[in-house]
């Protein structure tokens, strides 16, 4: 406990140094003066990446809708075996 | 603690230096590597790419390295002693100290072999701030080091283990390795950037001791069935 | 939770709605224009996958000391969850760094570590697979090392030269340009809503798929 309190002192002090860090940007920083040829819209990056979003989301609520529907079809079976089971006896 | 830790690192010592199997095949894979990359990065004229050498050194070091975890952590599978070890009524984290030591003794010796032969293949000078240059190493190492035997030592029962352990290994090291890379390259630009590469040192000691906390902490649970 | 879950539903649907809306409305920020709007979704899937790693942190640290299996079931879900926010974290980045650096990828420090930390979590998540019977432990450490991991990242912009923005841009932003932070806070808050949506369902499936389990144990006998 002693141990791990002065190993987490040593780091805390040790980060600190790392604070004599160059400062980073401030602030958006945007490509200005570019010509025109090199700037491309920004619509298409925009929408594209919230259709990412939604694409992602569906398909990760679409896999475990898929699994959970597997497991419950699994139970099902497994509850029908048991009470077949259970009549045979 | 510290005489388990010790006792373990001589066993190690005085199985590897009976058959110098894991050393040997270490140093020469690590030579491979490094002849690789300067056949990919000098051109023609002889002249090697701008600041390549730190990363060639690194990831020498972090190929080889892996390896010979590998190499380490399967003999004692093989020899069914990691489970003896486990038996012993010392502590679990001074058996993970003691592999540590001889791992990171292994990885240094090493580097001893690639950094002078990465300063020469890439007309680095490496030598210019040598004290700085073996803290990065050395602290590089014992980050890398600390979360490999980690890991290794966790995988050793798993069947896919040669294959998982880079997969796990390289992004947990991914700061120690960005850290060491850029204190060598500040090292190595002319003159020495003195204040970069002591602030990576700085970084590398706060990793190394967060990895070794954690590591100290976890081993005995993650070694128990 | 269980009577909660699907008024939440509907209201997480319901503010995921009016989301575009909002930012489509949004002021256009003077500098960047339209691709900084690109930010309102970028920012709030990083602080959901902050929220995604504090889970998986605790839970992997509860399931190495404890052995719980809830613990184990709350780690994988926000390992996936990690992932998931990550890659959609990273791909917006990337498409706004297109248009705001002139380069679609960038090895800064930040970036670095946060590719770095998804792949970690992705890791946690091939250990699971591939690692054979007793593998939920050692992904356990995986997530522990993560976790902290994960403060050098978002220190990563304060410590670094780097082309992307600091954390004091976010922190400011009240000042500079209030009318994006309702916006910023609305959105974070659709994620952690969106989060704890995730989570409950995810955990269900384990929590069925352990039930299945002990269901085949007890016929079996």
């Amino acid at each position: 406990m002693v141990r791990r309190t002065l190993c987490a002192c040593l780091s805390m002090a040790l980060w600190s140094v790392s604070l004599l860090a160059q400062p980073g940007q401030e602030g958006f920083a945007p490509v200005t003066g570019a010509p025109a040829s090199e700037q491309i819209p920004a619509a298409p990056l925009v929408i594209s990446s919230y259709a990412f979003f939604l694409v992602l989301l569906f398909v990760y609520l679409w896999t475990i809708w898929r699994r959970i529907g597997k497991v419950e079809a699994d139970m099902r079976n497994l509850e029908r075996r048991q009470s077949d089971g259970g009549q045979r006896r | 603690m510290i005489k388990v830790a010790l006792l373990v690192l001589r066993k190690d010592v005085a199985i590897e230096a009976r058959s110098r199997e894991i050393v040997y095949t270490t140093l020469f894979f690590a030579v491979s590597c490094v002849l690789v990359f300067s056949f990919a990065f000098v051109m023609e004229e002889g002249v090697p790419v701008e600041g390549a050498a730190a990363g060639i050194l690194w990831i020498a070091v972090a190929f080889s390295g892996t390896l010979a975890l590998g190499r380490t952590f399967e003999r004692e599978r093989y020899g069914e002693t990691l489970r003896a070890l486990l038996l012993t009524p010392g502590s679990r984290a001074a058996i993970y100290a003691g592999k540590l030591l001889g791992m990171v003794l292994l990885m240094l010796a090493t580097e001893a072999v690639l950094t002078p032969m990465v300063a020469f293949l890439f007309h680095a000078p490496f030598f210019a701030r040598p004290l700085q240059l073996v803290a990065l190493l050395v602290l590089g190492t014992i980050g890398f080091a600390s979360v490999g035997t980690l890991f290794a030592a966790m995988l050793v029962r798993t069947r896919t283990r040669d294959v998982l352990l880079p997969i796990l290994l390289f992004p947990v090291t991914i700061p120690v390795m960005i850290a060491g890379v850029r204190g060598t390259a500040a090292l190595l630009q002319s003159p020495p950037d003195e204040a970069v590469a002591t602030l990576w040192i700085g970084l590398l000691t706060s990793f190394d001791t967060v990895f070794l906390v954690l590591a100290l902490w976890t081993f005995e649970p993650l070694m128990t069935e | 939770m269980k009577k909660a879950f699907v008024p939440l539903v509907v209201l997480a649907a319901a503010i995921f709605a009016y989301a575009p809306v909002a930012i489509n409305r949004a002021e256009l920020e003077s500098t960047m224009l339209l691709v900084q709007k690109i930010f309102y979704f970028h920012f709030a899937t990083w602080m959901a996958l902050t929220a995604a790693i504090a889970v998986c942190g605790v839970a992997s640290v509860i399931y190495l000391f404890k052995g719980s299996p809830i613990a184990d079931w709350y780690g994988v879900a926000s390992a996936e969850l990690v992932v998931i926010f990550g890659v959609f974290g990273l791909f917006s980045g990337s498409l706004w760094g297109r248009k705001a650096w002139g380069v679609w990828w960038q090895w800064d420090p930040r970036v670095t570590m946060a590719t770095m930390l998804v792949l970690v979590f992705l890791g946690y998540l091939m250990v699971r697979k591939y690692g054979g019977p007793g593998s939920e432990k050692l992904a356990a450490a995986m997530g522990i090392f993560g976790a902290a991991t994960a403060p050098f990242v978002y220190k990563s912009t304060d410590w670094w030269r780097n082309i992307h923005p600091p954390t004091s841009v976010v922190k400011t932003l009240g000042d500079k340009f209030p009318a994006a932070w309702d916006l910023v806070l609305y959105c974070s808050g659709a994620f952690l809503l969106l989060v704890v949506l995730l989570l409950a369902a995810r955990v269900r499936l384990e929590a069925l798929r352990a039930e299945l389990d002990r269901l085949y144990l007890a016929l079996e006998d």
